[in-house]
């Protein structure tokens, strides 16, 4: 009986043994991985920093304005001016197009009945 | 463990026998039972000490080895845990009051070189002088063949010049990751941003840190790591922070000015809009300071607005006459004598143009008339005069938090004499800066409340300490309307937008006492629109003059003005503020009765 006790808990050792080695293992590879993806979102976050300022520098006031000026013919962009401010009583209301028939369709055989009436 | 009995038969009987006391066997044997109990809890506890002394030297061991590690090991972010991702290595940004970015990080390299190591010092030098044409051959020569180990080339190169560094193929040529600051709108609000610098500077790594402005007033917020996805929100809005400084540079050269200031405040929480001051710089690129020897003011790093401590001339009549409604000296109807000169002393205080005996207080800020006003600061008096300017924030040097506001301490009279009351009520003999003066209309705008001015974004009203009551504010601000309606500022009459304002021209001092015939600081100080106002626009234009109408014209009314007409038309709807018609003043109706 005592022997078999022996043996179990040997056994069990051993057991708990190769587990605790595993685990470490996993653990370990587990690291190396959020290493890896942290490493990743360093550097999207730089890749999205410089992004952000190249947004920033292209859109800085002095080339808007550049741009403003040099595409002025076709996009005509002016400084706002008080002027420029509306009230919503002083837009017209869009003229309704006005509805004429061009290709008319008959959707009533009436018509076609008298007349073939008619001819009969 | 076997007991012994304490009175054994045999020896008991022995003892009897002998006719000895048999209750001494029994004593001898408790005896015995107690000292070998007495060593036995000895030995145990002497074990369990033993026990605890080895445990503690185990904790403290484990401690001061633990501590030995992390001093001497180098830092690293940890892996396992995920409150570490909240930590960001870079600088903060900084953004303007809609989140559109004014500063920001990006990632450069440096160039440095081991000596030691090249292999052809004399061709790398000559190309490296290729790749930077502003290099020295001859010492860069010599530092490559003399004794140094080791030498910064470059502090921060762009993408393209490392490759053609990197083309060089020298072993010795290193090239170090840096983080630049970027000030992507280049020199868009540059007095508030200042600049920043390389501090303490490694191969891997260099600090970053502010060297002017809110980047060195907030360095320690900035450099947080826990603040490195919170930027700082200022107050300036890019918009209106550009298209100010494009109106003021343009309308500072039409009035053939050699510096000028803006400044854009909310009147409600002492938000600054925009501040200007020309000529700027590119912070990119900051320029070095001036050395000594001549006006700071000179130098395009100087900041009119915050540290161009001037005297502001006329626009401070309006602080007289709004104490001396509050105190009830006046109504805005009262007459004042203002027959002149007004004599005091040896000192005679003199107005532009004879205006007649007697003007009411409302014409006295219309016409600016010198005399009038001081009349209403005698009547005011030195102590109440100076209490109220302290109120306003006058005495003291703005709490605007750019690290240069510090230095606009205004300059007082020592001896605050009835004659200083005098020329302090017409803004003569008190110098402040032009955000000094902002903050002083913010209070008559907001209807009597002190607001402190900031750069810092605010949730809402600041609700200071009253200053003045509502009715005396008002009067003050119908009486700043009538400046422009009828007075000295009629060129700010923008169509849409009620402007009420006061102008002040002020001779420029000399450095060696006494003041330039021909040089004057222009201040308009305006607030819009002027039934209800919400902004305070103060323009100050350092040496205009401006050829009009057959002379040579150097007042406010001529030359600030009409700039500050053009900024409020231009910024006014920029800021959502749509024109609108004034509201009628309520006719005279005089009821009657038969």
């Amino acid at each position: 009986m005592k022997s078999l006790l022996y043996v179990i808990t040997a056994l069990a050792v051993f057991g708990l043994a190769f587990w605790a080695y595993r685990e470490n293992y996993a653990t370990q590879q587990v690291l190396k991985e959020t290493r890896g993806l942290q490493r990743q979102i360093g550097a999207a976050q730089t890749r999205l920093s410089v992004l952000r300022a190249e947004w920033a520098y292209l859109n800085r006031p002095d080339r808007l304005m550049e741009l403003a000026e040099l595409n002025f013919a076709s996009l005509g962009l002016l400084p706002l001016r008080p002027d420029q401010f509306g009230r919503v009583d002083e837009v017209t209301y869009p003229l309704q197009p006005e509805f004429t028939i061009t290709e008319g369709v008959e959707v009533s055989g009436l018509n076609t009945r008298s007349q073939s009436e008619q001819s009969q | 463990m076997t007991r012994r009995p304490l009175r054994p038969l045999a020896r008991i009987l022995d003892a009897r026998a002998k006719g000895e006391n048999p209750d001494a066997i029994e004593k001898e044997n408790i005896r015995q039972r107690h000292d070998e109990m007495q060593v036995k809890s000895r030995q145990r506890a002497e074990g369990r000490l033993l026990v605890l002394g080895v445990f503690f030297l185990c904790a403290y061991a484990a401690v001061a080895g633990r501590m030995g590690v992390m001093a001497t090991s180098e830092p690293r972010e940890p892996v396992a845990s995920t409150a570490g991702s909240a930590i960001a290595m870079q600088r903060a940004d900084i953004v303007d009051r809609q989140g559109r970015i004014l500063a920001t990080n990006f990632e450069t390299h440096s160039l440095y070189a081991q000596p030691p190591q090249l292999i052809d010092p004399e061709a790398t030098a000559a190309r490296l002088v290729e790749i930077f044409p502003d290099l020295d051959p001859a010492r860069l020569l010599a530092d490559f063949t003399g004794t140094r180990k080791f030498l910064w080339i470059k502090k921060k190169i762009s993408p393209e010049q490392k490759q053609a560094v990197h083309d060089i193929g020298d072993p010795g040529l290193m090239f170090g990751p840096r983080e630049m600051r970027l000030y992507p709108n280049g020199s868009v609000a540059a007095h508030v941003l200042g600049g920043a610098g390389f501090g303490k500077e490694g191969v891997s790594a260099a600090e970053v840190i502010g060297v002017a402005g809110v980047e060195k007033q907030f360095d320690s917020y900035l450099r947080d790591p826990g603040n490195g996805t919170k930027p700082l929100a200022l107050s300036l809005d890019l918009t209106v922070q550009a298209a100010a400084e494009r109106v003021l540079d343009g309308g500072m050269k039409l009035m053939n000015a050699k510096g000028a200031t803006s400044i854009l405040m909310d009147v409600h929480s002492g938000e600054v809009i925009s501040v200007v001051s020309l000529p700027d710089f590119d912070p990119n690129e900051r320029p070095q300071p001036p050395t000594s020897g001549f006006d700071p003011s000179v130098s395009p790093l100087f900041n009119r607005a915050v540290q161009g401590v001037y005297e502001l001339g006329s626009t401070f009549k309006i602080f007289a006459a709004a104490q001396a409604m509050d105190l009830g000296l006046a109504t805005p109807d009262t007459v004042v004598d203002t027959r002149g000169p007004l004599r005091w002393g040896k000192f005679a205080i003199r107005d532009f143009r004879n205006y007649g005996n007697a003007l009411s207080v409302t014409k006295i800020i219309v016409k600016s008339s010198n005399i009038g006003t001081a009349r209403l600061a005698q009547q005011i008096g030195a102590e109440r005069q100076r209490d109220f300017l302290d109120d306003l924030g006058m005495l003291e040097a703005t709490p605007v938090e750019i690290v240069e506001a510090q230095g606009g301490k205004p300059l007082l009279p020592k001896n605050w004499s009835e004659l200083s009351a005098m020329t302090i009520s017409y803004g003569h003999g008190i110098s402040t800066t032009p955000m000094h003066l902002a903050a002083g209309y913010a209070a008559i705008a907001n209807g009597g409340r002190y607001v402190s001015p900031t750069i810092l974004k605010q949730d809402g009203p600041q609700l200071g300490r009253r200053i003045m009551t509502e009715e005396s504010a008002r009067a003050a601000r119908l009486m700043l309307r009538k400046v422009v309606t009828e007075g000295t500022a009629s060129f700010a009459r923008v169509p849409g937008y009620q402007v009420g304002g006061k102008t002040g021209t002020a001779d420029k001092p000399r450095p060696r006492g006494g003041y330039y015939e021909d040089k004057v600081i222009a201040t308009f100080a305006s607030m819009f629109p002027a039934h209800d106002p919400k902004y305070v626009l103060v323009v100050t234009l350092d040496e205009p003059s401006v050829f009009a109408y057959g002379e040579e014209r150097r007042t406010a009314g001529w030359t600030a003005v009409p700039v500050a007409a053009e900024m409020i038309g231009r910024l006014a709807p920029l800021l959502g503020l749509r024109p609108q018609v004034e509201p009628a003043e309520v006719t005279g109706i005089t009821l009657t009765s038969n």
